[in-house]
C-alpha cells in the first residue's frame, strides 16, 4: 500500500482513541457554545497549561497550539499561514503563530467546523518558549483581550531553585488568581484545586505506565505517533477531570492487553507485525503530513519507544506528580519542569537515559523549522547522545504545520539511510560477537 | 585626539576578533578575569565590582568565516550563535573566564546550555530577567538573581564583592550611560557631525574597554566631532529598529547613510543605555539595580509590555525625541523577537502616520546594493512626498 492509499484507508481505532476524540470534540463544542451559555473563555499554552487552576473558575479552555495542529492535520494551515504572511508576518517565524493568526484573520476559528469564541482572557503562560510571549501580544492586539502574564523562569542550571518556585507561586497568588476571579466572577477555592490535582496525579500515574510499557519487546505502543494521541487529554483541556482519569485507565487497560498478547502498536493500517527498529525521537512531529510521515516508520518496522515531544506539556516519567498537599508549589514545579523549559544538558541526559532504558537502536531527531525552543542545539544533542550511548543518531527536518517545508522523498531517503546504518552496525556487532556476515 | 585617531582606535578594537585587548588587560595584573556577555542586557556593574572586565560578545560579524559553527545549527537559525560558537571553538574566547547569556530568545537561551556542554569548567550563567515588573514579585525574584550572580563572581574571583565596590561600579556605569546618552543626543541634533558608522564603532569599543576608559573615549569623540567641520546634507532622519542582537555589518550602516539617511536613533548595543536614568548611589546597590531594571529601563522586543496601549509607544517616543522622519526596520534573518514584534510596531507607526520600511540582514551580509536602493527610495519618498 503506498502513502496515498494509506492516507485514504480508514484508520482502525481503539476505544481509547474514540474516547479521546469525543472528549476533544466535546471541548470544542463547549467553546462554540460558551458565549450563549454565559461562560468565559481563557486561552493558554500547552507547556505550562494550568488546566486544574483554570477549571476552578469554570472557564472554558482554549489552546491555540492544539487548534493550529488540528488545522495542520486537516490540511487548512497552508492558507492561514499565507494569509498571516500577507498581513505582515515574516516567513521566518513560527508557523503555529501564523496558522492561528491567519485563522483569526479569516474570521473562521473553525478547527472542527464550529466557530471559536473570542477569548475573555489570555493566560500568557510564558513557559519554555519565547514565541509564546509574542503570540499572545499579537492576539491581544487583534482582539483587545485582557492578558495576564505568568513568567516561568528557565532552568538554566538544570535545577528548580526556591527563587524560581517562589516567583511563580507569587505570580499565581497575586496576579493570576485575582485576575481569573475577576474575569470569571468565581471565587478561588483551593480545595477545589486540590481535588483536581488529586485526579491529575491518578491520570499521570497511568500515563507514565503507558509510556514505560515501551520498555517491553515488542513495544505495545508507539510513543511518538501514538503518543501524540495519548497526551491529548492530559496536555489539553482535561487534566484534573474524572474523564481524563477514566481515559487513562481505559488506555492503560488496552495497553496491558496488548502486552499480554505480545502485540505491537496499532498503526493506521493495523497492528504492526514485526518490530525491527526501536527508536527514541526528539522533536515535534509534522502535522500536515502526519499519516504519511508515520507510514515511513511503520513500513520499515520502526517503532518509537520514547519521545520528548510527548513531554512538552509536562514531564511525568522522572517522578513528578501534581501534589494536592502543595497545590500552588506543585503547579509551579509542573511549569518549570516542562520539557522545553529544561536546559540542554538536562535534555541530553534525558535522551541518553531513554536510549539506554528503552533499549533503543538510536536517537532520531525530527527538527522543525518553526520551533527554535526545541531545535536550536539539536545538532549538538545528536552528537552528545551518540557519544554517551554509542548508538547512532539520525536527523531529519520538516515543520510543524507549514506544508511547504515537508519534503516526503527527502525525509524518507534520510530515514531509510539511517535505518540501514543501524542495520550495518548490528551486522558489525554480530560479527564481533563471532557471528557470520 | 582627532576624530580620525579615535575612530581608528575603535576600528582596531572592533576588528580584533582575537580579543587581544582583553588578553592584554588580563595580563597587566595578577588574577584578573574577564566575563563575556551576549545581548541585550546584563548588569555589568556586578562584573566590574568583582574586579572583572565585562566583554560584550556580539558574534563574529562579517570578517569571521564560520566553518565549525555551521555544524551546530540548522539553516533556519540566525548567524550570531554560529559565529559565537566559531569564536569559542577556535579558541578566541579562551580569554574569557565565564559567559553570561541573557534571556532574549530561545536560540541564545539554548546556546547557554550548549556552552555548558562544550566548555565544561567555564562559568556559564543563563541570566533570566523578569517579565513581571512589580517590586515584590519580579523585583524580589530579580534581586535574588543579582545576588546569586554576585556570589558566583565572588567565588570565581576569590574575593568578596562589597557594597562599596558595587556603589563605585554603579557610579562609573552611570557616568558611562550619561556619556552615551550625550553622544546620542549630539548625533540626533547634528547627525552630519556624528555619522552612525563612527558612533557605532565608539559603542563597540565599549564592549571591550574598561568602563571608565570608554567614558573618556566617548567624551573625547563628542568633543572632537563637535569641533570638526563637516558638511550638512539634506538627508532623511530615520530610527533604526531591530538591531539589538545580531549586529549588521558596518557596511550596512554605511550603506544606509550613503543612501541619504541620517540614523538619529537605533537599538544597537542596548546595554549601553538600557537603564534610562542614573541608578541611585545610596542604599543597597543591588536593590537599586533591580528597581532601575523594573521601572527605568528601555523597551525592546524581548521585554514584555504588560499594557496593550503602551505597546510600541517607546518607538513613537524615539521618533519624536530624535526628530526622526521615519523608521527603518532592520531585523536579522530568523530573529524571532524582532520579526514577531515588527508587525505590531508597524501598526503603531501607521496609526501615527510615521512612514517605515523593512528588510532583513545577516551579520555577514555582503551585498549592500539592495539595502542602499531600498533605504534610498525610502529617504526619497519622505523627502519628496511627505511635505
Amino acid at each position: 500500500m503506498n502513502a496515498a492509499q494509506a492516507i485514504e484507508t480508514p484508520v482502525r481505532k481503539e476505544d481509547s482513541m474514540l474516547r479521546q476524540k469525543a472528549m476533544i470534540a466535546g471541548n470544542f463544542r463547549d467553546l462554540a457554545r460558551a458565549k450563549e451559555e454565559g461562560k468565559k473563555v481563557v486561552s493558554t499554552f500547552v507547556p505550562g497549561n494550568l488546566n486544574e487552576l483554570l477549571m476552578c473558575f469554570d472557564l472554558v479552555r482554549n489552546l491555540p497550539e492544539i487548534n493550529a495542529l488540528r488545522n495542520g492535520m486537516r490540511g487548512e494551515s497552508r492558507g492561514y499561514i499565507m494569509e498571516a504572511e500577507r498581513a505582515g508576518q515574516s516567513e521566518d517565524v513560527c508557523a503555529y503563530v501564523k496558522a492561528d493568526l491567519g485563522m483569526m484573520a479569516e474570521g473562521k476559528n473553525v478547527p472542527t467546523g464550529q466557530p471559536l469564541p473570542t477569548p475573555d482572557q489570555l493566560l500568557n503562560s510564558y513557559t519554555g518558549c519565547f514565541t509564546f510571549m509574542k503570540w499572545f501580544e499579537l492576539v491581544r492586539e487583534q482582539y483587545g483581550c485582557e492578558t495576564v502574564m505568568l513568567h516561568v523562569p528557565y532552568q538554566g542550571d538544570g535545577t528548580i531553585t526556591e527563587n524560581m518556585r517562589g516567583y511563580v507561586v507569587k505570580q499565581l497568588n497575586e496576579n493570576v488568581i485575582p485576575t481569573l476571579e475577576r474575569v470569571s466572577g468565581v471565587r478561588f477555592d483551593i480545595d477545589r484545586l486540590r481535588e483536581y490535582l488529586r485526579e491529575s496525579a491518578k491520570a499521570e500515574e497511568d500515563l507514565v505506565w503507558v509510556f514505560e510499557s515501551a520498555k517491553n519487546k515488542p513495544s505495545p505502543i508507539d510513543a511518538y505517533f501514538g503518543g501524540v494521541f495519548y497526551i491529548g487529554p492530559i496536555f489539553g483541556a482535561f487534566r484534573g477531570t474524572p474523564e481524563a482519569t477514566e481515559y487513562y485507565r481505559l488506555l492503560r487497560g488496552e495497553v496491558e492487553e496488548r502486552l499480554r498478547r505480545a502485540q505491537g502498536p496499532v498503526t493506521p493500517e493495523g497492528e504492526l507485525d514485526e518490530e525491527r527498529y526501536r527508536l527514541v525521537v526528539e522533536g515535534p512531529p509534522n502535522w500536515t503530513s502526519f499519516r504519511e510521515f508515520w507510514k515511513m516508520f511503520y513500513d520499515e518496522g520502526a517503532v518509537v519507544v520514547a519521545s520528548t515531544y510527548c513531554k512538552v506539556g509536562g514531564v511525568y516519567d522522572f517522578g513528578f506528580r501534581h501534589d494536592p498537599d502543595n497545590p500552588l508549589e506543585s503547579l509551579a514545579d509542573y511549569c518549570l519542569g516542562c520539557y522545553t523549559n529544561l536546559n540542554l544538558p538536562t535534555r541530553a541526559a534525558m535522551l541518553s537515559t531513554y536510549v539506554e532504558d528503552y533499549e533503543a537502536d538510536g536517537l532520531l531527531i525530527n527538527s522543525v523549522k518553526s520551533c527554535n525552543s526545541f531545535s536550536a542545539g539539536q545538532l549538538l544533542l545528536l552528537r552528545e547522545v551518540e557519544a554517551r550511548t554509542g548508538k547512532p543518531g539520525g536527523f531529519i527536518e520538516n515543520d510543524l504545520v507549514d506544508p511547504r517545508y515537508f519534503s516526503a522523498a527527502n525525509i524518507k531517503t534520510r530515514l531509510e539511510s539511517y535505518l540501514q546504518m543501524i542495520n550495518q552496525k548490528r551486522g558489525r556487532a554480530s560479527l564481533a560477537e563471532g557471528g557470520t556476515a | 585626539m582627532s576624530v580620525v585617531e579615535i575612530i581608528a582606535r575603535c576600528q582596531e578594537l572592533f576588528d580584533d576578533l582575537d580579543f587581544a585587548y582583553v588578553r592584554g588587560w588580563k595580563e597587566a595584573a595578577e588574577g584578573r578575569k574577564a566575563i563575556g556577555y551576549m545581548p541585550i542586557y546584563v548588569p555589568r556593574e556586578i562584573i566590574h565590582a568583582a574586579g572583572m572586565l565585562p566583554v560584550g560578545i556580539l558574534g563574529g560579524g562579517d570578517q569571521l568565516e564560520v566553518i565549525h559553527g555551521d555544524a551546530y545549527y540548522q539553516s533556519y537559525i540566525c548567524r550570531i550563535p554560529r559565529s559565537t560558537i566559531e569564536l569559542g571553538v577556535s579558541g578566541r574566547l579562551d580569554v574569557l573566564d565565564g559567559m553570561l547569556f541573557p534571556s532574549i530568545c530561545d536560540v541564545i537561551r539554548n546556546l547557554s546550555g550548549m556552552w555548558q556542554l562544550m566548555f565544561e569548567g567555564k562559568y556559564v550563567r543563563y541570566f533570566d530577567v523578569p517579565q513581571n515588573f512589580e517590586d515584590d514579585i519580579g523585583g524580589s525574584y530579580y534581586l535574588r538573581e543579582l545576588q546569586q550572580l554576585s556570589q558566583d563572581l565572588e567565588k570565581l574571583g576569590g574575593r568578596a564583592v562589597g557594597g562599596d565596590d558595587l556603589r563605585q561600579a554603579v557610579a562609573l556605569y552611570n557616568e558611562n550611560r550619561r556619556a552615551v546618552r550625550e553622544l546620542y543626543e549630539f548625533r540626533a541634533k547634528e547627525p552630519w557631525k556624528a555619522p552612525t558608522s563612527e558612533v557605532y564603532l565608539v559603542l563597540r569599543a565599549g564592549m571591550v574597554l574598561p568602563v571608565d576608559e570608554h567614558t573618556r573615549l566617548t567624551g573625547e569623540y563628542i568633543a572632537a566631532a563637535r569641533a570638526e567641520e563637516r558638511p550638512m546634507r539634506d538627508n532623511c532622519r530615520v530610527v533604526l529598529c531591530g538591531t539589538f542582537c545580531e549586529q549588521p555589518p558596518l557596511g550596512l550602516i554605511k550603506s544606509i547613510e550613503l543612501a541619504g539617511c541620517y540614523i538619529v536613533d537605533d537599538d544597537f548595543m542596548l546595554i549601553t543605555r538600557w537603564l534610562l536614568d542614573d541608578v541611585p548611589l545610596d542604599g543597597d546597590p543591588l536593590e537599586n539595580l533591580a528597581a532601575a531594571f523594573l521601572h527605568h529601563s528601555g523597551e525592546c522586543a524581548a521585554k514584555y509590555q504588560p499594557e496593550a496601549k503602551k505597546k510600541g509607544q517607546y518607538l513613537i517616543e524615539a521618533v519624536r525625541q530624535s526628530g526622526a522622519e521615519g523608521v527603518i526596520f532592520a531585523a536579522p534573518s530568523f530573529c524571532d523577537p524582532a520579526l514577531l514584534d515588527r508587525p505590531m510596531l508597524q501598526h503603531v507607526l501607521a496609526a501615527h502616520d510615521i512612514p517605515f520600511t523593512a528588510f532583513k540582514y545577516a551579520e555577514n551580509s555582503g551585498q549592500m546594493q539592495p539595502i542602499r536602493e531600498q533605504a534610498g527610495t525610502f529617504a526619497d519618498s519622505i523627502k519628496l512626498w511627505s511635505a
